[in-house]
């Protein structure tokens, strides 16, 4: 990261740097995270692929709600992201 | 290249009579100016219902294709079923009324189903949800009919087409027909910008689009589109278990009006998303979406099914139902151009009609007796009146 980070936010408890106007995608791509949700019947692991809103991979759950797509949704200070695992419900 | 039966049109009618067609030893090639289930079968929710339909030849058709699926349910595919290849799921439908009144409507359409072969049992407002336990509470009670189920409608066209591959037919996506070979009267073949396909009969089965190709042959068939949008929620765990809706929705469906009417149906799905319609308007082909329709359909489901509240929704879609003025499909030859037939006009019913349909088209190729009266179908029905 060349700028330095203005919060933090928390993934499955772990904290990561994050910047004004980052999404939840952005701040877990710059810390390196590249997957952060299981699918429904294999487990398999999913994160940015569209990464403009359309195609639903990057869901993940966010202070306890389900389904968000990362890509999308704008961090917030002390956000708590987890992992999803299937429908996260 | 030439065919006993060129059918064009490569939706779930057209790939079921393929297969049909085929299966009976005739040499068939299907064309279709689009990709495979490209449009009115991709756009729908895969109903194959015989609780929306009140006695008579719709009826009578449904009840002979709901036998079809269950026959073709357990054929060998892929190592698995049919019907697992196809998400064919024999969940039944629970029709459910929110007043009395309309409940008692639906007592006496059931107890004429019931006469016309239908199953239908009464579930008591107390016993609703031993089926579908997060529906609403404050309803008056519903009907449960066993033999609706659901498919996956693009799965089974192109199972449907590749079945009838499989006992010798062409699929010629992306190559529309531009004209009839014609012989006098009689239609001898088609014609598209690829070829010439001589066959001894062409099918009619571009669904909304039939009244276009009708119009090639110079025949009218007034089949309009009826646009329909459909909600897609988030994939969710298992909830809702058979294919829901409000009773009126059989009001809506035998609706003659242009103007938009929406009625709850709500289900589930194999790929955990929750699909949820429908709404029916005829506005030509206008594509653009209407944030009206589609928070009448959400509103609906959520009157069905509260814990659907705060539920995301991924996307929505649309399609166009091909509309026939008298509500009954166009199917069987076209005696005022012989060697066309028809197999079109099943507005929101194809998916489920597709099968039946396919019995009857090619009964008619060959010579067969059919299962059913076939006459509410004639092509030549209308009149002289074209399509608006």
């Amino acid at each position: 990261m060349t700028t330095p980070p203005q919060f933090e936010i928390y993934f499955d408890g772990e904290p990561i740097p994050c910047r004004d106007g980052w999404t939840i995608g952005a701040a877990l791509t710059a810390a390196g995270i590249r997957s952060w949700r299981t699918t429904r019947h294999r487990q398999r692991p999913r994160g940015l692929f569209c990464g403009i809103g359309v195609c639903f991979d990057c869901l993940v759950t966010v202070d306890g709600q389900p389904s968000l797509r990362a890509c999308l949704t704008p961090a917030r200070p002390g956000d708590e992201v987890r992992t999803q695992e299937g429908t996260g419900r | 290249m030439s065919a006993d039966l060129v059918v064009a049109g490569a939706g779930i009618v057209g790939a079921a009579c393929a297969y049909y067609a085929a299966r009976e030893g005739l040499s068939v090639t299907v064309v279709d100016r689009g990709p495979i289930a490209g449009g009115t079968t991709g756009a729908g929710e895969g109903n194959i219902l015989v609780s929306d339909k009140e006695p008579g030849p719709e009826l009578d058709l449904a009840l002979l294709s709901n036998r079809e699926w269950r026959e073709l349910a357990g054929l060998p595919l892929d190592g698995e079923t049919f019907a697992a290849a196809v998400e064919l799921e024999h969940k039944g439908g629970l029709v459910v009324a929110s007043r009395q009144a309309s409940l008692d409507g639906l007592g006496r359409l059931a107890a004429e189903q019931r006469s016309a072969g239908v199953q239908a049992v009464a579930v008591p407002a107390r016993r609703l949800h031993d089926h579908e336990p997060h529906l609403a509470h404050d309803l008056a009670g519903g009907y449960l009919y066993p033999q609706d189920m659901q498919v996956q409608p693009m799965l089974a066209a192109a199972h449907l087409l590749r079945m009838a591959r499989a006992s010798g037919a062409t699929v010629l996506p992306h190559e529309p027909v531009t004209g009839f070979l014609r012989d006098g009267e009689r239609v001898t073949g088609v014609r598209t910008p690829r070829r010439e396909i001589p066959a001894g009969a062409v099918l009619n089965a571009t669904g909304t689009w039939a009244g276009e190709l009708a119009a090639l042959a110079g025949v009218p068939v007034p089949v309009a589109p009826r646009r329909g949008f459909v909600l897609v929620t988030e994939p969710l765990p298992p909830m809702i278990r058979r294919k829901v809706y409000f009773a009126d929705y059989i009001a809506d469906v035998a609706s003659d009006s242009a103007a938009l009417q929406t009625s709850a149906v709500v289900e589930g799905t194999k790929a955990g998303t929750v699909l949820i319609g429908a709404s029916r308007e005829r506005v030509g082909f206008d594509r653009a979406f209407s944030l009206p329709a589609l928070r009448l359909l959400a509103a609906g489901a959520l009157r069905l099914f509260p814990v659907l509240d705060g539920v995301a929704v991924l996307r929505a879609y649309r399609g166009f139902r091909p509309y026939c003025p008298d509500h009954l499909p166009v199917i069987g030859p076209d005696p005022r151009a012989p060697g066309l037939h028809h197999a079109c006009g099943h507005e929101g019913a194809g998916i489920g009609l597709s099968l039946g349909t396919a019995r009857l088209v090619t009964q008619a190729l060959t010579g067969g007796t059919p299962d059913i009266d076939t006459r509410p179908f004639r092509p030549d029905r209308f009149g002289t009146e074209a399509a608006a």
